[in-house]
């Protein structure tokens, strides 16, 4: 660390970090509002608009109709017209009932007006499991949202890239799924794991898109995810190494665009990979990562396996969900059979 | 109004012409020097030109996949408008949109193919404006068979109670493609889908022009003072197919009679004629709309097809990696790394 690294120890829940990134935004450019359900005087259901409304009012933090499409695409209309709106979906499982808006206005304005149009918003929605909410408010839907062009989507795992990451995708001027994880959020009601809340620099910093970030350096394996299973892994990784295995923990921070980079320069190293997502598994994130480094280092790959969920809608019960979530355990027997 | 609806009449007889060239009399979708579907508005014109009259270059407009009338009439360039729809390297899109898709934000106009979804980008424009606290206001223009779509009910509802500066045009023409309007919905009188919403409904029965054109400008006028949405019908006809193509064959041959029998042009210039104006002056409007049609096709199709290479820009503005490509370093306490 040089003599000018800046030295933080005020630490934040991931909620709070995300909204310190807005607030901030949102005071220095009138320009930038937020819209969604029980965002204003509830402060958002999973927290990440708390306080907003107070500081800054109901025209600015704004609740609106249940009408996804109406204020999903009347922030596409207003982003258009040069305006940084924040919409929030609130669970992203309910992202079918304004796809249009989101698939077909959203991430194609700008490519089907040749660059002359952009849409400078965020798309903000909580996204995962681990709290039996079953198969209609448990999804992450990372896939879904990363595998139309035109959207940036990222998915922050710590209060630290909550921060970072917000500032980018409100600065930004394309538009930007911002996908938060329920259980990374340090809501009182569903306690975070170790992790996340993490000391968060007072200044406003920008993190860029497509850079993975190394969590854990390692030489025997090399562990890709996001999310939730940063932490998981991060933790399956403490475990292995009391068993002298050396694992490698990528957090990919961003999947459009994807830091291919950084992912080719761990596999060339460890020459094993083990892709861990929260997604389904099949047409996904794990077969993406596993695909697009045999696209550019076949011969530095000695073995793969994919952690994911095994095709199923996300179940109830507390242990069929238990089940079908990956878990550390899960994360440490991939590692185990790829030795 | 009278010389956009001549040139936008002009125009669509001159791109069916274009269009057909190479698809007859086998009609092959891919022949022929314009690529894909093509949605013509001939009988639409009233709409586009009673209603755009009242906006300016800063009111967005949305229209659907029937949009040239109205982009005409908004004002958008006709040359890059045609380049665009050719397919042609200078068209407002660079060839990546097509005729559904154009966007002309030097006058804030743009569409969508997708059936009513140009609604709540309309909603959204006029929710930027009300928040600039500017007196600009947007209109989306849909179909009588975009009213029972969900995209239009939530913008009702979400332009009602933001009291945004939105007027919602419905252009009627009978045609959901196939479908006439009795046999999926029991209103006969679209607007009335606004007293759901505790909005002002109107509806203009005719191809009148004049008629449409006090309309909107009654509703667009409540928009700019402030006071509200409006959703507006106007009775319009289509005098072609759903698409070029289109063979029609589930439509009546009187009901296609009765559509070109309705010429809202004529019906203009009647009344033009009768408040004075003599049929030199509309030969002259008219030809001079017609050459400025025929130099906009001319201009197009001596525009460059794109570099197929061009097909991997524009997905974005900005880089991928955002407003910055490096991240700051800092001393995080506590941490593993």
């Amino acid at each position: 660390m040089s003599q000018q690294t800046q030295r933080v120890e005020r630490e934040l829940t991931m909620s709070r970090a995300m909204v310190e990134a807005i607030a901030t935004e949102m005071r220095d450019d009138d320009e930038v509002f937020y819209m969604g359900e029980d965002v204003a005087d509830y402060g958002g259901i999973f927290d990440s608009t708390e306080g907003l409304r107070e500081e800054f009012g109901y025209d600015r933090v704004m609740d609106v109709p249940i009408s996804e499409t109406a204020y999903i695409g009347a922030a596409v209309g207003a982003a258009q017209m040069g305006m940084r709106p924040i919409a929030e979906l609130m669970f992203v499982d309910f992202f079918g009932v304004a796809m249009d808006q989101i698939y077909n206005q959203l991430a194609k304005n700008t490519y089907m007006s040749g660059g002359n149009v952009s849409v400078p918003m965020v798309l903000t929605t909580a996204v995962g499991g681990t709290y039996n909410d079953a198969a209609q408010h448990s999804q992450t839907l990372y896939g879904t949202f990363a595998h139309v062009p035109g959207m940036k989507v990222v998915v922050p795992s710590t209060a630290y890239e909550a921060k970072g990451l917000m500032h980018n995708a409100i600065r930004d001027d394309d538009p930007v799924v911002y996908m938060f994880h329920k259980r990374l959020m340090g809501i009182g009601w569903m306690p975070a794991p170790d992790g996340p809340k993490t000391p968060v620099p007072e200044t406003d910093y920008t993190i860029p898109f497509g850079s993975a970030d190394v969590k854990r350096e390692g030489d025997d394996v090399t562990v890709v995810t996001l999310g939730l299973h940063v932490h998981r892994a991060l933790e399956a990784a403490e475990n292995l190494a009391d068993d002298g295995t050396s694992v490698e923990v990528l957090d990919l921070r961003s999947l459009v665009p994807l830091d291919t980079d950084t992912i080719v320069e761990s596999v060339e190293k460890t020459g094993n990979l083990v892709v861990v997502d929260e997604d389904y598994r099949s047409f996904g994130v794990t077969g993406e990562i596993v695909a697009s480094v045999a696209d550019e280092a076949l011969g530095a790959l000695d073995a793969v396996e994919r952690v994911a969920v095994p095709d199923v809608p996300i179940p109830y019960s507390r242990p069929l969900e238990n089940e079908v979530v990956p878990n550390v355990g899960d994360i440490e027997a991939a590692v185990e059979r790829i030795q | 109004m009278y010389v956009d609806m001549v040139t936008a009449r002009h125009y669509e007889e001159r791109l069916q012409e274009e269009y057909l060239e190479g698809k007859q009399p086998a009609f092959d979708i891919s022949a022929g020097p314009i690529p894909g579907e093509l949605h013509l508005a001939a009988g639409h014109e009233a709409s586009g030109a009673g209603v755009c009259q009242h906006l300016r270059d800063d009111d967005a407009v949305t229209a659907p996949h029937r949009p040239h009338h109205v982009a005409i009439a908004k004002g958008v360039d006709l040359k890059r408008m045609t380049a665009e729809i050719f397919g042609r390297e200078t068209g407002l899109g660079k060839g990546k949109g097509g005729h559904m898709h154009l966007f002309d934000p030097d006058v804030n106009f743009a569409c969508s193919g997708i059936i009513a979804q140009g609604c709540p980008p309309a909603a959204g424009a006029a929710l930027a404006a009300k928040k600039r606290n500017t007196d600009s206001v947007a209109v989306a223009f849909l179909g009588e068979g975009a009213i029972d779509q969900g995209g239009f009910l939530e913008s009702l509802n979400f332009a009602a109670v933001r009291d945004l500066p939105v007027v919602f045009v419905i252009e009627d023409n009978d045609w959901a493609i196939s479908m006439p309007k009795d046999r999926v919905t029991d209103v006969e009188n679209g607007s009335r889908r606004a007293g759901g919403f505790d909005m002002p409904g109107v509806r203009v029965d005719h191809d009148d022009a004049v008629a449409i054109y006090e309309a909107a400008g009654e509703a667009i006028g409540r928009a700019r003072d402030r006071n509200g949405p409006t959703l507006l019908e106007v009775q319009v006809h289509r005098r072609m197919g759903h698409f070029m193509g289109d063979p029609q064959s589930y439509r009546p041959e009187r009901d296609q009679d009765a559509a070109l029998a309705r010429d809202s042009i004529e019906r203009l210039a009647a009344d033009l004629r009768a408040h004075g104006v003599d049929d030199d002056e509309l030969d002259e409007l008219r030809e001079d709309a017609h050459k400025r049609v025929e130099e906009a096709i001319a201009w197009a199709k001596d525009q460059p097809e794109p570099e197929p290479g061009a097909a991997h820009e524009d997905v974005f503005v900005n880089p991928g990696s955002g407003v910055t490509d490096s991240e700051p370093e800092f001393e995080l306490a506590g941490g593993d790394d």
